[in-house]
């Protein structure tokens, strides 16, 4: 018997499977100089995949199940969706001018990134362990041959093979793991694993089964100590590669720490509570301390997001002493996070794409003046770094609010001590985001910069797009968080708050 | 008039200026007249609004939040738009308007380097609407937020159209301008201060009550006040502590403030002394003092100790001083340990003088930042030993400079008297319960640093205003004061004499509040 399949909830994924297939097809007929109509293809097809998720949203048949269960699209599965769908729409914008400039293979380009935000859709919808690695193998794979799509650049194959080494290295673990909770309970779906193992949060197989899992997706989040790739492969990598790993891809890695830890594991929250503490507090000081020496600004940001990964991790530890209530408010917050950190962040890297072009470099220093001979582009510096930052009225702050929030609710002086950790890396944070900002609008313009016509030609069209709505979204969520909590207050479905 | 009596009135005070900066935003750089309209419109606009509410504020109902509204803002967390002004934030938020106009005035004719207006404006802008939204917010996300609001700019006026001198960084073995290194430790200093703050904030909220019923309303947490004690309201008050205090400055947390100050450009200075420190002030008043009475009265003697270690430590740094603005600068941290004496009596007294020295400060050590600036502006050096003989050069603005001087060290009869005479006064007689030995100590102390104060400031007009020219003035021609000086400047001589004279302006409008404050957190 064939199962039900319920084609409205399968739509977004039918469509960006399709527009992948037509985008791969499309590049073998055209003619070299129109390869641009495979972008445009790319971008509408991620608009229309958007259509089922709003019609989804909408509709009051409720949570839909399929598959057994493997596949559900419920709340917070069409959020995270929705993001990935916008995040990915975003990092096509940012391609465009890119990719064209440096004559890759773009159709080739355009349809790994559509297969690896397929697999993201997917990832948000996986309920049971098989679906979920398959997802997150589909969001992986394809970046480990876009990050060394600067064929030329020695740096960039570097990027490719590090990032694939650790990236297989990770999956392993990942597998492991999950074998053992396979072994364990005999149940692959997280709704029987949670019904199995609620017993068994003490067998030393089940807790070195859990510890597997958090260190196979702590790679793919680039949390301490598991971050060794980022800033290498970030800096080799295509710039908006670099910005999707960044954001897509650790956001899917968070995706995937929350459904398993919240909805396989919500007995064990006593072993991967302690767990996700240590990585949060490591992530979070050693990676703000290292992004003080960096001088290279993808470095930088590298560093910066596993920082910032680690901020998004305190909610998790705070899961371990807290009530069914703060549950619940503890994955909103990680959700909210996540989702504001992906607009500042890709906001930031597309910000670097335009500047990188404008001063022709990726030193910091190089960058001193921006702010003089492109005004717009360095407010526009200012408001992402300083969002990444925290500081009011930019979007970071509620994002840090809530983060502060979880673990304060939290209360054990565990949680109270983690939530100090945190709000002193905000301050060292705040050194090398200011200094970027810094150098931008109050240091000389350096001798080193190009001619007056490099500096200040206009930023292309899409990647303007780009910066200006992610802006937007910062702004705008800042003065009214209200647009970023209710969406993040939906998910908390699956944390049972 | 009812909308202007249900929170629209408020509410245009302090997005006004936001809507001029965004204004100025597309307005064109090259159109300087286009950007001074709007700025000087939107500020005067705002500016308006406070002194008409002033008017229309219920005078008898000092103690109750009036012209507010409370609106939903972040439902997840309860945290609503609950704005308001009583008898004490009326006079700091008019302070604040005014100030800001006289500031915008003064640049029309002192554009820092770099010149650009319409930046510069837009900043001021950004940070009226910070510091009139802190004063009126009466939820603690909604406070934070304005509280921090006037980080951006400050760091922004300090980095960019500060003082370009070179400085060897203290502890490194680097030099950098002095703005930089002025503007990231100011962004710094406050940044750690408020991230605590804001720790002990969400504290606050989440044993303000069950899931459902948390708060961040400033008036609903000062009912629950007996609710906050022992080890977990001594720790929240020591994180908020952390966030006020460096914020007034409180010495030791006050290293920031001198370098900022010196550093930042004129209208900076002015509106950092005038108005960015009375957050700080403002905050223990509002926030600490109420919601955490118990732990205010446990604390009170240590905030004593601190605030007359700032009086005689910011009058003996003065003294040392050759530079004349940093001397104004040190001179702040003397004033507000004034300030902070008055608030740690925890009596009625204490605390209205704690507000009308917040009011004096702003409106006398603001004029005197001006003059710093318009001063090195003309002899292009702030070095007290070259200057001199100011009298005979230009003997208008050495007037005012003395006037001010007079007014800065505590003449009776000019505003900064009754800030200091009160804070005394209060300190002999603290709340009951307080080691009075320890408080009258303080007022001792005090008092000497009342003698200090007079000394610096008249050792400061000596040097600057007394004597003959040096020499290398002597075939130069100085402007005296410009009109756009005097228009930014009578309005606070007159302040300053009127709030003197007078001092029921503000004492009238705080006393109801202040008492019906200290009576509901300690008792009748």
């Amino acid at each position: 018997m064939a199962p039900d399949i319920d084609y409205l909830a399968l739509a977004p994924e039918i469509t960006l499977a399709v527009t992948a297939v037509v985008v791969l097809l499309l590049d073998l007929f055209l003619p070299r100089r129109q390869k641009y109509w495979t972008a445009i293809v790319a971008v509408l097809g991620v608009s229309f995949a958007a259509l089922p998720l709003i019609a989804l949203a909408v509709s009051d048949v409720g949570d839909r199940a399929m598959l057994g269960g493997s596949f559900v699209v419920d709340d917070f599965a069409l959020v995270l969706k929705g993001l990935f769908v916008i995040a990915g729409y975003l990092v096509l914008l940012m391609s465009v001018g890119y990719v064209e400039s440096d004559r890759y293979y773009q159709g080739e380009y355009y349809f790994l990134l559509l297969m690896s935000i397929l697999g993201s859709m997917v990832l948000a919808s996986s309920r049971d362990l098989i679906t979920l690695f398959i997802a997150v193998e589909l969001v992986s794979q394809p970046m480990y041959l876009l990050a060394g799509w600067r064929k030329g650049d020695l740096r960039s194959n570097e990027a490719s093979l590090k990032y694939f080494l650790l990236g297989v290295l990770a999956s392993a673990l990942l597998l492991y793991g999950m074998s053992f909770v396979y072994g364990l309970t005999g149940e692959l779906t997280f709704a029987g694993i949670a019904a199995e193992g609620a017993g068994k949060a003490g067998e030393p197989a089940f807790i070195m089964a859990i510890l597997f899992i958090i260190a196979g997706f702590g790679f793919k989040v680039s949390a301490v100590p598991f971050h060794f790739w980022a800033p290498d492969t970030y800096e080799g990598a295509p710039t908006p590669v670099a910005a999707y790993l960044s954001v897509s891809s650790k956001a899917a890695g968070f995706v995937a720490l929350l459904v398993v830890l919240y909805s396989a594991f919500p007995d064990a929250s006593g072993v991967w509570g302690p767990a996700v503490w240590i990585l949060a507090a490591l992530s979070m000081t050693l990676a703000n301390l290292t992004a003080l020496r960096q001088t290279n600004i993808v470095r930088l940001l590298a560093y910066s997001s596993v920082a910032q990964a680690g901020f998004m991790l305190v909610p998790f530890a705070a899961a371990a002493t807290t009530d069914a209530v703060g549950l619940g408010e503890a994955f909103a917050a990680t959700v909210t996070y996540i989702v504001i950190y992906a607009f500042m962040n890709l906001g930031a890297f597309a910000v670097v794409i335009a500047g990188a072009r404008k001063t022709g470099t990726g030193d910091i220093e190089g960058w001193g003046g921006l702010g003089s001979y492109a005004p717009a582009l360095g407010a526009l510096a200012a408001v992402f770094f300083f969002s990444l930052a925290g500081i009011p009225p930019l979007a970071g702050w509620i994002a840090k609010l809530v983060m502060f929030g979880a673990a304060m609710g939290a209360g054990s002086p565990w949680m109270i001590a983690l939530a100090v950790i945190a709000a002193i890396n905000a301050v060292i944070a705040l050194v090398y985001y200011a200094r970027v900002v810094k150098t931008i609008w109050m240091d000389p313009v350096p001798a080193t910069a190009p001619e007056e016509e490099v500096r200040t030609a206009s930023v292309a069209g899409s990647l303007g797009l780009a910066i200006g709505l992610s802006a937007a979204v910062v702004v705008v969520a800042g003065f009214f968080p209200s647009l970023v909590t209710f969406f993040s207050d939906a998910t908390k479905v699956l944390a049972g708050g | 008039m009812g909308w202007f009596d249900n929170g629209w009135g408020l509410s245009l005070i302090v997005f006004l200026p936001l809507a001029g900066a965004i204004g100025l935003l597309l307005t064109p750089r090259k159109n300087e007249a286009a950007v001074k309209a709007i700025s000087l419109l939107f500020t005067v606009a705002t500016l308006v609004l406070a002194v008409l509410m002033a008017f229309r504020f219920d005078f008898g109902n000092a103690n109750e939040f009036q012209f507010g509204t409370s609106l939903t803002w972040i439902e997840s967390i309860n945290s609503g738009y609950h704005i308001g002004v009583d008898g004490i934030s009326l006079p700091l938020l008019v302070l604040s308007a005014f100030v800001t106009v006289l500031s915008v005035i003064y640049s029309f004719n002192h554009w820092p380097e770099p010149h650009n207006p319409k930046g510069f404006m837009g900043l001021t802008l950004v940070l009226a609407t910070g510091m009139n939204g802190t004063f009126v917010a009466l939820d603690l996300v909604l406070f934070f937020v304005f509280f921090e609001l006037v980080l951006l700019p400050m760091y922004f006026m300090i980095g960019i159209w500060g003082d370009k001198a070179i400085m060897k960084i203290p502890g490194f073995n680097r030099e950098a301008e002095t703005r930089l290194y002025a503007a990231i430790k100011f962004f710094l200093f406050t940044l750690f201060g408020s991230a605590f703050m804001l720790l002990g904030f969400l504290a606050l909220y989440f044993k303000s009550g069950e899931y459902g019923t948390r708060t961040f309303d400033i008036p609903a947490l000062i009912e629950l006040a007996p609710n906050f004690t022992g080890t977990f309201a001594f720790l929240v008050f020591a994180a908020l502590f952390l966030g006020f205090a460096v914020k007034v400055p409180m010495w030791p947390l006050h290293t920031w403030l001198p370098d900022a100050h010196t550093a930042a450009p004129t209208v900076g200075s002015v509106l950092l002394a005038a108005i960015l420190l009375k957050l700080g002030s403002y905050g223990f008043i509002r926030i600490s003092i109420p919601i955490l009475p118990e732990m205010a009265k446990q604390w009170a003697p240590a905030i004593a100790i601190l605030a007359v270690i700032g009086i005689i430590y910011g009058s003996l740094a003065c003294l040392a001083q050759t530079d004349m603005k940093r001397l104004i600068a040190f001179s702040s941290v003397g004033h507000m340990g004034f300030v902070m004496l008055g608030i740690a009596t925890m009596t009625p007294v204490g605390i209205n003088a704690a507000i009308i020295g917040m009011v004096a400060h702003g409106v006398i050590t603001g004029l005197l930042f001006f003059l710093a600036g318009s001063m090195s502006h003309r002899y292009h050096t702030r070095d007290m030993a070259r200057l001199g003989g100011n009298m005979k050069i230009m003997p208008i603005m050495g007037g005012i400079l003395g006037f001010t001087a007079m007014a800065s060290l505590g003449l009776p009869g000019l505003a900064g008297f009754w800030g200091e005479f009160m804070a005394l006064f209060g300190a002999y007689s603290p709340l009951a319960g307080l080691n009075t030995t320890l408080f009258r100590t303080a007022m001792v102390l005090g008092a000497i640093g009342t003698v200090l104060t007079a000394g610096y400031m008249l050792w400061m007009l000596q040097k600057v205003n007394l004597g003959e020219p040096s020499e290398e003035w002597g075939d130069q021609h100085f402007h005296d004061v410009d009109p756009y000086e005097m228009t930014a400047w009578v309005p606070l001589v007159v302040a300053i004499v009127v709030i003197g004279v007078f001092p029921r302006l503000v004492l009238g409008a705080t006393n109801d509040a202040v008492v019906s404050l200290v009576t509901k957190a300690f008792g009748g």
